[in-house]
């Protein structure tokens, strides 16, 4: 299977040929920003493309389909769109914090995405406590969420922004415990491990039942940490217009709008990794041929590919559901997730102790 | 049967005037509050619905005329009662009794600037609060240059008056300052139109609810005063547009019992075909927009889909989609089309797997059922009180529809079934709207292949005169009872003209059960209420 350690390995020898280390070290970094930043949105604009195709074909509409071929380049018109569209000052606002907002919440989500494993050997960020840093940059994200119901002056506004603060913190316990679970079973940290642990099977099959428990809660508790149906209470658009983004115009409404998706992707990625074994293929024991072939798929593509689907069970969900209220929401959590939650991980421990998963 | 020998004796200031359908109890202002409670709670008369409320410039006298109703026998008695006073109107208030009356009571202060003594919140309702003058009074000044278009917006005052009987006024606060007050609207997603409510919120819990109408008022009853009874037809249209043609069915029957004409059966078959036709569509878009505001925005898709098909077979016959000008008083404007029964047999044999498909999208949803199970509990009394019809008020119990109390078109000839549920929360009037499509649905198949040959429509005089009288009548619109109050006095054009609409009451009733819920409960209860914003403001 194709490495790309070998092409970043190949830049880094590259750069040290023609410039001193520290240059190098420099210049490596403002390629890499760039790399991601580019990858981000071109991420966040496949996913809202392919978000409105798959609810137009959930609700027996056709979607976008005059822009380009197919629609393609729609979302591409929308982003030039929100890119030249005027950034509205508004008063009596706190104009510090409102604009401080929408940089937090794009800062949190770009760097749980950089601890994301796309395919062999091309991973950003990589140590020993990745998964623990991923987990914590991402619940940075609340704050900026918050900064802007608060900054705002409205009160929509402010009650979409309290919601969206009770609901993410609610929900991380569910996602911390179930990745905590996770990794239990696989006995590491870090992330590169984590994935190279799955070569003789995904963790969802290692870990049987106690890990399909995880996963079930995980996929629940991710949909709410990204704030979407049936858990867009927020920004229940019915209730409350638009939550906490009502004041926001132009591209710094365009943050929420690309962060809300890349961390759809990011929820989906991060199962795909613990959960589906990464950009690992479908290895299963004892059939050499089928393994064989399976490796000749490029690790990207099974990364992506776990993840899209991933990303299309959430889109599902939100285009089915009704919208929970808001104590129905915090009671599923406290009252069941949780409870679960911790059994689950107890079950866990003890499969691990005694050696019962595959 | 009310004895009105008793009632004289009683009261014996008060007279009764027979009329050509009803009588009419005439108080003066000291014995109308008295006889409106004996009446409420007499055992032989127990009028505990107040079915129409309409205030009255009778020339030297400014009164209201009530049009109570017993619920229990179906007896209807008008109430009259009215001040020579036009410079200080001051009469005593029923809203204690009925609760309609408060909102009805504001409205009438709001046309004719009546107050009532003892009404706790004297605000207008639907006009501008620094209006000149009364507008339905009949020396009203419609001069451009009294009520100029203002520029400035009108203040929301967080205060309220209510008057003493002895004239003395009062003030007091609706909001306090340290009170949470968010609006609802005029522009929100989940009002269906122009309304809007403040709503003072604790968290997220509803504290109390203050509705202000009159965003699209545009002075219909007023307007109607100066039509010709032909000319006003359109007006009816624009109440309530998703019940078009049965409002419009209304004022025709009402003109046509005032004329005592008699329409072909064919007519009456074409409108009950129509009313049915309409009545699905707006259950459909019903429950699409219900969907929509809990949430579930593919569900919505599904109705509108569904609800096109309806559109189509109507505009087939009639020409309009969303408003049919297609009842005229005597008949209707032109004959059904000849495809109309095939497509209504096959939209009839569509949609009952398509209702199937709802019930597994919303109605057997856990999440749908949790948002609307014992969300906004309205218990039959309070429904019959606040005048609270429709397949809202027989979601608590009431057996209320006008198509099985007072039958009209060819209702009393087909077999269908009146939906009742006694529970009388959301997800009773939920399900009560989407039971009431499969029993419109058994009452077209009833119709479609058995409409009798005939005219589509008598000839009519080219000037319409009623005769001089008090006439109502009602029909049973989507979302309730519709009624048309027509006080002629033998002209071209009404003395006076009052629609019975159906949403308002729906509108009066939200702060009853929105209070001590959930903003997400307040979008549910005003979603499975289901009014019409413009037929609220007229």
């Amino acid at each position: 299977m194709f490495d790309f350690s070998v092409i970043t390995r190949w830049v880094d020898q590259l750069l040290r040929g023609v410039m001193p280390d520290a240059a190098a070290t420099v210049v490596e970094c403002v390629i890499i920003g760039l790399c991601l930043l580019l990858g981000y949105s071109v991420i966040a604009l496949a996913l809202i493309y392919a978000e409105r195709k798959v609810c137009a074909w959930f609700q027996c509409r056709l979607g976008p389909n005059r822009v380009g071929p197919l629609g393609l380049l729609q979302s591409v018109a929308d982003m030039v769109k929100m890119l030249i569209k005027e950034i509205i000052e508004i008063r009596h606002v706190d104009r510090f914090l409102f604009g401080l907002a929408p940089y937090i919440v794009i800062v949190a989500s770009v760097g749980a995405f950089a601890c994301l494993p796309f395919a062999r050997g091309l991973q950003v960020l990589d140590f020993n406590v990745g998964i623990f840093f991923l987990v914590a940059v991402s619940s940075i994200g609340v704050v900026g969420i918050l900064l802007a119901g608060w900054a705002s002056n409205n009160k929509y506004s402010l009650i979409g922004a309290m919601r969206s603060g009770a609901q993410m913190i609610s929900y991380e316990l569910s996602i911390g415990l179930s990745i905590l679970t996770m990794v239990v079973l696989s006995g590491t940290l870090q992330i590169t491990e984590l994935v190279e642990g799955q070569a003789d099977g995904w963790l969802l099959f290692k870990g049987h039942v106690p890990a399909a428990i995880a996963f079930v809660i995980y996929l629940v508790a991710g949909t709410a940490e990204t704030n979407r149906g049936p858990f867009d209470l927020p920004e229940a658009d019915s209730e409350l217009t638009a939550g906490y983004h009502t004041e926001y115009s132009g591209m710094h409404f365009g943050f929420f709008y690309l962060a809300e998706y890349l961390n759809l992707f990011i929820v989906a990625g991060v199962a795909t990794t613990l959960f589906l074994g990464g950009w690992m293929p479908l290895h299963v024991p004892g059939w050499e041929g089928f393994n064989e072939v399976m490796d000749y798929i490029p690790s990207i593509f099974w990364f992506f590919g776990k993840a899209g689907v991933m990303i299309f069970v959430i889109m599902w969900f939100k285009w089915t559901f009704p919208r929970l209220r808001i104590d129905q929401l915090l009671r599923l959590e406290w009252k069941y997730l949780l409870p679960v939650n911790l059994l689950n991980l107890l079950l866990m421990v003890i499969v691990v102790v005694y050696k019962l998963h595959f | 049967m009310i004895g009105i020998d008793k009632i004289i004796a009683r009261f014996p200031g008060t007279r009764v005037e027979e009329g050509a359908a009803l009588p009419t109890l005439v108080a003066p202002p000291g014995e109308y509050r008295a006889l409106a409670g004996f009446l409420r709670d007499d055992e032989g008369a127990r009028f505990d619905y107040l079915a129409c409320m309409t205030g009255v410039d009778g020339g030297e006298w400014l009164g209201v005329v009530l049009l109570l109703e017993s619920t229990t026998s179906g007896e209807r008695v008008y109430l009259q009662t009215g001040t020579t006073d036009r410079e200080r109107p001051l009469l005593p208030t029923v809203s204690d009794l009925w609760e309609t009356a408060n909102l009805n009571e504001r409205e009438v202060y709001d046309y004719f600037g009546i107050r009532f003594a003892g009404h706790p919140d004297t605000r207008r309702l639907f006009l501008r609060n620094d209006w000149v003058g009364y507008p339905l009074r009949k020396d009203y000044d419609a001069d451009a240059l009294v009520n100029p278009v203002r520029l400035e917006s009108d203040e929301t005052p967080d205060d309220t008056r209510s008057w003493r009987e002895d004239g003395g006024e009062e003030a007091h606060a609706l909001f306090d300052d340290e009170e949470y007050v968010v609006n609802i609207g005029p522009q929100h997603p989940a009002t269906h139109g122009v309304l809007r409510f403040r709503v003072a919120l604790e968290g997220e819990i509803v504290k109390k609810v203050d509705v202000h109408c009159g965003y699209i008022h545009r002075g219909i009853e007023k307007m109607c005063e100066s039509l010709t009874y032909p000319q006003m037809l359109p007006m009816t249209d624009r109440l309530d547009y998703l019940a078009a043609h049965q409002h419009r069915h209304a004022l025709c029957l009402c003109v046509e019992e005032a004329l005592q004409m008699e329409v072909p059966e064919r007519v009456k078959y074409i409108r009950t075909i129509m009313d049915e036709l309409n009545r699905l569509s707006s259950h459909l878009l019903f429950w699409s927009t219900l969907c929509m505001d809990l949430g579930a925005l593919t569900a919505f898709f599904y109705g509108f889909r569904d609800r096109e098909k309806v559109l189509d077979i109507m505009e087939e016959t009639t020409g309009g989609r969303l408003i049919q000008h297609y009842n005229v008083i005597g008949g209707v404007t032109d004959d059904i089309h000849p495809n109309l029964a095939r497509r209504v047999k096959e939209f009839i044999k569509y949609l009952p797997p398509m209702l199937k498909e709802y019930d597994e999208v919303f109605t057997g949803n856990v999440i749908a059922r949790e948002r609307m199970t014992g969300v906004g509990v309205l218990s039959r009394a309070d429904a019959i009180s606040y005048g609270v019809t429709g397949p809202s008020g027989r979601a608590s119990g009431w057996a209320c529809d006008v198509r099985k109390r007072r039958p009209y078109g060819v209702y009393d000839k087909v077999d269908f079934k009146e939906i009742v549920h006694e529970e009388g929360d959301s997800f009773h009037r939920y399900l009560t709207r989407v039971e009431e499509i499969t029993e419109s649905l058994r009452i077209l198949e009833q119709l479609v292949d058995n409409v009798p040959p005939g005219e589509f429509a008598v000839k009519t005089k080219p000037v319409i005169k009623l005769p001089e009288g008090r006439y109502f009548k009602s029909v049973e619109g989507s979302r309730g009872e519709f009624g048309v109050y027509i006080e002629s006095r033998g002209e071209k054009t009404p003395y006076r003209l009052k629609f019975r609409s159906t949403s308002f009451p729906l509108v009066s009733v939200v702060p009853l059960l929105a209070r001590g819920s959930k903003i997400a409960d307040l979008i549910a209860i005003g979603g499975t209420l289901d009014y019409i914003v413009p037929d609220v403001d007229r």
